[in-house]
């Protein structure tokens, strides 16, 4: 269990504030942030690679605050793998149970125990350079955890991957930390990432968090405008509340009014995710927010297409292929939108 | 006349494509030249007798083991004093580095006659540090150690910033890794941080004996007596003339040729199984 509290951290010109976070043994939580946000100072800190100014870290109830890093038991792997170019594969995994000098038939076994999880036997004898980003990260995360670290904190690792080996990293990383229950932080930028990994995700900003919450909760339940615009909600009214229908808010922005299904009593920001936007020819016969207008543009994002449609005074709609394909849809066609109270999201 | 017409129009045409490529290659051969006649001159066409005779002359031999062992362990203090401080000036900031830095290169920019009255300031008998190390029986003027701080004094820059350099091309993170993988800051220098330097402060070394080697001015305000191979090629010189100081001069550049290009081949080598 990792628990920071209060923690500040001032590395160069850069702050980390008033850092509270709780992350739960055996589970696998993504800090989320845009670049510089404080993300790798954040996992830095928990290494103990950085001096904490002021608060205290936790991990197992133990206070480490003040403890050095190869006496932590956490390990990092970075973005680009960081092996040590002039050791072998070999070298590069037993090196932790070198420096604490285990004995030679101990760290035969321990090596082929690490090496039947992440299948890298084959590659032993090889040097870094000459392996490839997959081969790498998997050699950089048996490094990592032949040592049997309580936490292991993940810097970005998908990022230095093409598309097709991420998707194979996404279950490589998932079914490693099946196996090991191991607590898990991974810090990435990339929101997508989050949401297929994440037990939880913390939300980081300008050195200060921003939200924490399971993925469901961040992806449609988010705090702050930052947190919706990060996560790609991407229709985001300003406006305020201006009555009340039952348990609907009427929420009113530029004149126009939406129907939302919540319990704030005042708000700032109707957030509505694209993918919870009707599309239709025809106006539907019932319902609530039901708006007209022309279609401005189209962007085929492969499975789904991204629609821009100039009402409200504009909104963006992500239809399956299917069903767009299925409406013939063109730039200045006529349509209506729809989405219901329960998918406006007041901030 | 066709053929010679169509030579030139040839040589043109490649002139006109590779300018930059023939630019440079004629003012590296003229540099090159610059340097290679008056060393290959001096080696093979002095004359073979002298040379014959200076190699069995015992001061001239004396001299040159002399300078090779002192300037040996130049660099071996060196090293052990200076490859520290490149490291913290590479890995860490404080107040006042940046003159710190400039301070450490002032030795190769003032004359070295210069840096030796400077250390005979310090080192001489009647001066703060000489007095000292006098009273422990180390005597700076005419002596092996005086030899040895001018080396020194002129020449640990070089390692110093080579090694500097070295150690910045390492990444840090490569560090880190290494300490939550339970590496103690020690383990991390010795299995991480200097193999990864180990180029760059090999090469510094290098320059560092070879600028102990070589030195001079600092060496002859220190310690005339026991003669380094630049003084006593000097002395010849200024004693006997030419025909005297050519041969010591020739063999100390052939014994300095073997060991430097042999020391590159030796990096070369190692750079190729990295």
């Amino acid at each position: 269990m990792i628990e920071l509290k209060n923690v500040d951290v001032t590395v160069a010109d850069f702050n980390l504030q008033q850092i509270n976070l709780s992350v739960t043994k055996g589970m696998y939580a993504v800090i989320l942030g845009p670049t510089g946000a404080g993300k790798t100072v954040l996992l830095e800190s928990i290494a103990g690679l950085h001096t904490i100014r002021a608060g205290e870290v936790l991990l197992d109830g133990r206070d480490v605050t003040n403890t050095v890093p190869e006496e932590r038991g956490v390990s990092i792997v970075y973005q680009d793998y960081t092996l040590f170019p002039h050791l072998t594969v070999r070298e590069n995994i037993i090196f932790g149970l070198k420096v604490r000098h285990m004995p030679q038939p101990k760290i035969i076994e321990e090596l082929e125990w690490i090496c039947g999880i992440f299948e890298v036997e084959h590659l032993l004898n090889r040097l870094p350079a000459t392996l490839s980003g997959g081969e790498r990260q998997r050699v950089a995360l048996a490094r990592a955890l032949i040592t049997k670290p309580e936490i292991l904190l993940l810097d970005e690792p998908l990022s230095a991957l093409d598309a097709e080996s991420r998707e194979e990293m996404y279950a490589q990383l998932k079914d490693t930390h099946q196996k090991l229950h191991i607590t898990t932080l991974h810090v990435t930028h990339d929101f997508e990432e989050a949401m297929s990994l994440a037990d939880s995700i913390v939300v980081i900003n300008q050195g200060k968090i921003a939200q924490v919450g399971k993925p469901s909760e961040i992806f449609y339940h988010p705090s702050s405008n930052f947190v919706a615009h990060f996560t790609m909600a991407r229709n985001i009214f300003e406006g305020k509340i201006v009555g009340q229908d039952g348990q609907r808010k009427i929420f009113q922005y530029n004149g126009i009014e939406i129907s939302a299904l919540s319990d704030k009593i005042t708000a700032a920001y109707a957030v509505i995710r694209p993918e919870m936007i009707q599309v239709t020819l025809e106006k539907p016969l019932t319902g609530f927010n039901i708006f007209s207008g022309e279609v401005k543009s189209i962007v085929d994002r492969g499975a789904n297409i991204l629609l821009t449609i100039d009402c409200l005074p504009q909104i963006e709609c992500l239809q399956p292929r299917q069903q767009f394909e299925n409406m013939s849809l063109s730039i200045g066609k006529q349509v209506y939108i729809s989405f219901l109270p329960s998918s406006v999201h007041l901030i | 006349m066709e053929v010679v017409r169509k030579f030139f129009g040839t040589a043109r045409s490649f002139l006109g494509r590779h300018r930059l490529p023939v630019v440079f290659g004629i003012l590296s051969l003229l540099i090159v030249l610059f340097v290679l006649i008056p060393l290959i001159k001096i080696v093979f066409l002095s004359n073979k007798e002298a040379l014959w005779q200076a190699l069995q002359d015992t001061t001239v031999l004396k001299s040159i083991l002399l300078t090779l062992y002192a300037a040996l362990i130049t660099t071996v203090a060196g090293f052990l004093l200076g490859v520290p401080l490149a490291f913290i000036l590479a890995r860490h900031n404080f107040p006042l580095k940046g003159v710190l830095e400039g301070l450490i290169d002032l030795p190769i920019v003032v004359p070295h006659t210069a840096a030796g009255i400077a250390l005979l300031f310090v080192f001489g008998r009647n001066y703060l540090l000489g007095k000292w190390f006098n009273a422990i029986g180390i005597n700076f003027v005419d002596s092996l150690a005086g030899i040895i701080i001018a080396m020194l004094f002129v020449s640990v820059p070089f390692l110093i910033n080579a090694a500097k350099d070295g150690f910045r091309k390492v990444d840090v993170r490569l560090e880190n890794v290494a300490r939550t993988l339970g590496a103690s800051p020690w383990q991390v220098f010795r299995r991480v941080t200097f193999p990864l330097a180990r180029r760059s402060i090999l090469s510094g070394t290098l320059m560092m004996w070879a600028r102990g080697i070589s030195e001079f001015g600092a060496v002859i305000i220190l310690t005339y007596f026991p003669m380094v191979t630049s003084i006593l090629i000097y002395q010849r010189f200024e004693s006997y003339g030419l025909t005297q100081a050519i041969p010591v001069a020739a063999i100390l550049i052939v014994i300095c040729a073997f060991i430097f290009i042999g020391f590159r081949f030796f990096l070369q080598r190692e750079k190729k199984r990295d």
